[in-house]
């Protein structure tokens, strides 16, 4: 059984009872929070990059980008490697993985004559539905070529539901190239 | 035919269309950006920054960024052009007159508020009182007209057929009428001091002989000149400051709760009843709502300065350079746009004033708030009309030391069976028993 302890309201001074003197005091911290923030010296201003004004900073003319740390999940996009290869092998466990059912793949073939048969297969087809993509990294974390990652792009839009769906053109353009990590398929090995 | 006969009525109806849609009605729409903007660098942030001039609509390379100041603008258009639901289970009629309600008294009490002194119009010579009304029971006809918005707000919540907004309109209703007579009481002491109701006549008064609140200078000088002192009646003008100082705190607050300002705004607190009585409201019909709120706000505010804060009068001493003649209390053709100015300028330093408070003070308990307004502003002012009227026989001839010493005795005695009766009023709750 829980110990219970009976807290005692505090006694108020006749001071506080007539509110008058408490009301003034706290009119004079409102007023310092407005004068300060006029002045853009609100207390963490400086740290959270404010536009002058309070602490808030503009959104589309300022952004936190510089800031971002570097776990930062923000739109998963597919990557090639220092040889310009698609990394992805068309395996699907992404697709397989990803919760919101977001990944869409279509498996093809590499031609016999191609610098990368060895691989022998890479996407056809590769999309990511971006209104279906919760950002949980999960393809990421399970793909065994690490084709796929998060980047920080966050401000996907678009007009249309077509727009947000991101096809292989797009994703690799999102992605870029990615270097120094595993080299799986090199012609070294 | 002569058309004499009309110029009051011209006269009339240019001042009304002047003071409540040239002055009243864009001090509102910006009294509502005020209050936004103020609001948002009292805590840290930006407010509404954005809204300019869209040019770019009209084929214009840029737009004309004003640092939001079209804000009002683009809410009264937003306002307008919203569709206008009416949810399928109200009572219609008391749905669709309460925001009108509201609004409607509000205005009506525009007309008794002297807004300026006395302007000439250059050549044709005509003198214009700025009251709309300049009539002989200010005050009261602004108590009486400005109780009648709490129909509105009471219609609205139980018209709206949802607890909530019902929740709000009878909390709205027993509040406005508690916190009436602390109002209507708190101001006794000044018309007692005053010995008038006509609102013009005390803020001229109180251009020449100091502002309620502030006696520093009357007809023969300001503090500092020796003839200020020698004057009569300047022993009472100081101390009749403890009741009207009484009376000025009182009033405010009441004020406070009868616009549904912030520390009282029980009725709409969105963090119990979603919305409070305009829960169910959309476009322009809230917009009324707040309309009309700010509306009262604005009259509130011209109210305490008419009646504590010397008016329009400029203060200081400063009004007399503004007679012609001061035998007969003429003004200078252009006195009344100084006055006007310099009343506009205290009901909008009055207006942040509020805002100020709004976010300075917490929100009330309901039974705090009605402790506060039959408990202790109720007594308060009554105590407060018998000090002021010891205060005021002091200088009255005709009593002598027995009287005086008499009456001194009765208002203690009056104020002791106060204080026993308030606190006999057990407003504390019993704590639960608790077992454990």
């Amino acid at each position: 059984m829980a110990k219970v302890t009976k807290l005692k309201r505090p006694k108020l001074s006749p001071s506080d009872n007539i509110y008058l003197v408490g009301i003034a005091k706290s009119a004079f911290i409102t007023l310092k929070h407005a004068a300060l923030s006029v002045l853009g010296k609100s207390r963490g201003a400086e740290s959270l990059n404010s536009s002058g004004t309070g602490i808030t900073m503009q959104y589309p003319e300022q952004k936190w980008d510089d800031h971002l740390p570097e776990y930062y999940r923000g739109a998963p996009a597919l990557v090639t490697d220092e040889q310009e290869r698609e990394r992805c092998v068309s395996c699907q466990l992404c697709e397989f993985i990803c919760p919101p059912k977001a990944i869409k793949i279509i498996p093809g073939e590499i031609p016999e004559d191609d610098t990368w048969a060895k691989v022998e297969k890479r996407p056809k087809e590769f999309e990511i539905d971006m209104t279906r993509c919760i950002y949980c990294g999960l393809c990421e974390e399970v793909c065994p070529e690490q084709a796929i990652y998060l980047r920080k792009d966050y401000a996907i839009t678009g007009t249309s539901r077509q727009e947000m769906i991101h096809d292989k053109s797009r994703l690799y353009e999102i992605g870029g190239q990615r270097v120094g990590l595993v080299n799986k398929w090199n012609d070294l090995k | 035919m002569d058309l004499s006969c009309l110029y009051p009525v011209i006269e009339s109806l240019a001042k009304v269309l002047f003071f409540t849609f040239g002055v009243v009605l864009p001090l509102v729409a910006y009294s509502t950006y005020a209050e936004r903007r103020l609001s948002a660098i009292i805590q840290d942030r930006v407010g509404p920054n954005r809204v300019g001039i869209p040019l770019t609509l009209l084929g214009f390379k840029k737009d004309l960024p004003l640092s939001g100041l079209i804000q009002p603008i683009a809410d009264g258009i937003k306002g307008l052009l919203k569709e206008d639901f009416t949810p399928s289970y109200v009572r219609t009629f008391f749905y669709w007159i309460a925001p009108i309600l509201t609004a409607v008294p509000a205005f009506l009490t525009l007309a008794v508020i002297p807004f300026g002194s006395q302007f000439t119009i250059p050549f044709i010579d005509h003198t214009v009182d700025l009251t709309i009304a300049d009539i002989n029971v200010g005050p009261l006809f602004v108590f009486a007209v400005a109780s009648l918005s709490v129909y509105g707000i009471t219609f609205a919540g139980w018209a709206s057929n949802n607890k909530y907004s019902f929740f709000g309109g009878v909390r709205s209703c027993a509040q406005m009428i508690s916190y009436e007579i602390a109002l209507g009481l708190s101001l006794i002491p000044v018309l007692m001091f005053y010995g008038e109701l006509n609102l013009g006549n005390i803020v001229t008064e109180q251009a020449f002989n100091g502002w309620t609140l502030l006696p520093l200078w009357n007809e023969k000088g300001f503090i500092f000149t020796g003839a200020y002192l020698s004057h009569g009646g300047v022993f009472m003008q100081w101390a009749m400051l403890i009741p009207l100082f009484i009376a000025f705190i009182v009033f405010t607050v009441s004020i406070f709760a009868e616009t549904n300002r912030m520390p009282f705004d029980l009725p709409e607190c969105e963090t119990e009843l979603v919305g409070g009585y305009h829960t169910e409201y959309s476009s322009m019909k809230f917009a009324l709502f707040f309309i009309g709120e700010y509306t009262a706000m604005i009259v509130g505010s011209a109210v305490i300065i008419t009646l504590f804060l010397g008016g329009w009068s400029l203060g200081f001493g400063l009004d007399k350079l503004l007679l012609w003649d001061c035998e007969l209390c003429d003004w200078k053709w252009y006195a009344g746009l100084i006055h006007m100015g310099c009343f506009l300028t205290k009901i909008v330093a009055f207006v942040l004033f509020f805002i100020l408070i709004r976010w300075t003070v917490p929100r009330f308990r309901y039974d705090q708030l009605m402790r506060l307004g039959w408990v202790i502003f109720f007594e308060l002012a009554l105590i407060n009309i018998l000090i002021a009227a010891v205060i005021l026989m002091w200088n009255t001839p005709g009593f002598d030391t027995t009287a005086k010493a008499l009456a001194i005795v009765a208002v203690g005695i009056f104020t002791f069976l106060m204080i026993l009766l308030a606190k006999s009023i057990n407003t504390k709750r019993e704590t639960p028993h608790r077992t454990s």
